[in-house]
């Protein structure tokens, strides 16, 4: 027997879960909270090891040296970094009923990353049944990113920087939830390995029609700290294949710099950028990407 | 999701939401023609899934916190992650509330909940309560707004 009676589109009245509604007023609220950003600015790779995240504090922190009001948003929450390489002391953050404040680095750049929400050491994990987490893993995720754009009180900011995770689902992600993303930034090493995949990426950000501002191409030889000029480390010339191939601009070529490596574990950024090639290199993509904002 | 009474042809009405406490939910929804009560049960899989958008079904009677998917789903949390600040004075008047006494036992219950949440646990319970026009805070109000706002693991 089949039982007659009308469909769901048929029952006029509101749908009793309200579910659609909740995801639509999560929507308004991140739309809300950044009203007061500018620009907002996604850095990926899709490979990971390239040295993204260091690129993109040092960016931060090097927009903010030269007078933008910066944000630093670590999209990557199992492996996030950005705090420390800010040169951030984990303390606790300020929250009320209306949202949490950003930690502050010591070069005046307002952070939010897992990193100053997990134990050290600890990895990110949700409570959940104990099986098929692959399930709901994901949303979990997302929903996470969502909160972090969408609670923290980030004010009016010149700059909102986005640190993706090697990979491309948290870049389609972000695009879903923002109610604009600006533009991308690529981050590279010069190797085929490195061009191929973060190739596939930038493919993804070209279906979703989303504006790639340039690449960064990151470990372009290596500072010799007794000659001080760059030498030569690694073969290829991914920066500016995929630069040409996608139609966009090379931002710029960082060398490895063990000077700066070590400023980098100390959270010195300032040190980075105020007495390394790296830093230098650093500081002339920030002003190639403040003109592209501009 | 809309639930229909057949017999009736009437959409039923969201009635009240219950967690027992196994990862499982229950909502309850009723027929405004004929008073019948179905219930939808998920299991712990459908539950969690919809917890993990980070929404409610049923919606909630209480303002959502900052980051409470992160706060109440995630474990790991240092305990010294947040500094919560208690609502001004100004802001209870404001909600027509002279503001929710604790009793000494749900304070002590209270402490017992991980730091990680605790702060956002008590604005939750104390929203609940000026809500419903509750002036004191006590174990049983703190079982009932568990069960009534979805505060699985709170």
């Amino acid at each position: 027997m089949t039982l007659k009676h009308r469909t769901y589109s048929e029952v006029t009245g509101a749908d009793t879960s309200r579910m659609v509604e909740q995801v639509a007023a999560q929507h308004a609220r991140v739309a809300e909270r950044l009203d007061g950003v500018k620009a907002c600015i996604a850095v990926m790779s899709g490979k990971g090891g390239v040295g993204k995240s260091l690129t993109t504090a040092a960016l931060a922190s090097a927009c903010a040296n030269r007078g933008l009001t910066v944000g630093l948003l670590d999209a990557d929450l199992v492996g996030p970094s950005a705090a420390r390489l800010s040169g951030v002391q984990v303390t606790g953050l300020t929250v009320d009923e209306n949202g949490l404040d950003p930690a502050i680095s010591p070069t005046g750049v307002r952070i939010m990353s897992m990193e100053l929400l997990l134990e050290d050491g600890a990895p990110l994990a949700f409570r959940q049944p104990s099986s098929e987490s692959f399930v709901w893993r994901g949303a979990q995720e997302r929903s996470a990113l969502r909160e972090f754009l969408a609670d923290v009180r980030w004010g009016n900011l010149d700059l909102l920087l986005v640190d993706l995770p090697p990979g491309t689902q948290r870049l389609t992600d972000l695009d879903e939830l923002l109610p604009r993303l600006d533009g991308l930034i690529v981050v590279t090493i010069p190797s085929a390995a490195s061009q191929a995949a973060v190739g596939r990426s930038m493919e993804l950000a070209r279906q979703r029609d989303i504006q790639i501002l340039g690449i960064v191409e990151n470990m372009a030889g290596y500072a010799c700290a007794d000659c001080d000029e760059i030498q030569p480390l690694f073969p290829g010339d991914a920066g500016e294949q995929l630069a040409s191939a996608y139609d966009t601009v090379l931002l710029g070529r960082i060398p490895f710099d063990a000077e700066a490596a070590v400023h980098a574990n100390t959270g010195a950024l300032d040190q980075l950028m105020n007495h390394t090639l790296a830093g230098e290199a650093i500081d002339a993509v920030a002003l190639q990407l403040l003109e592209a904002i501009a | 999701m809309k639930f229909l009474c057949v017999e009736c042809d009437e959409q039923m009405i969201f009635e009240e939401r219950n967690l027992p406490g196994d990862g499982t939910l229950a909502a309850a929804f009723r027929c405004p023609g004929c008073e019948r009560i179905v219930a939808m049960l998920t299991n712990p899989m459908e539950t969690q899934l919809v917890s993990a958008l980070g929404i409610k079904i049923g919606g909630s009677e209480v303002p959502g916190q900052p980051l409470e998917l992160v706060r109440s789903e995630m474990v790991g949390g240092r305990e010294d992650a947040f500094v919560d600040t208690e609502p001004t004075a100004a802001a209870n008047v404001s909600k027509g509330s002279p503001g929710v006494v604790w009793s000494l036992a749900a304070v002590e219950r209270l402490e017992s909940v991980p730091r990680f949440v605790r702060g956002m646990v008590k604005r939750i319970y104390t929203d609940y309560a000026q809500e419903n026009g509750i002036s004191q805070i006590t174990p049983d109000v703190m079982d009932r707004a568990r069960s009534d706002l979805g505060l699985e693991g709170m």
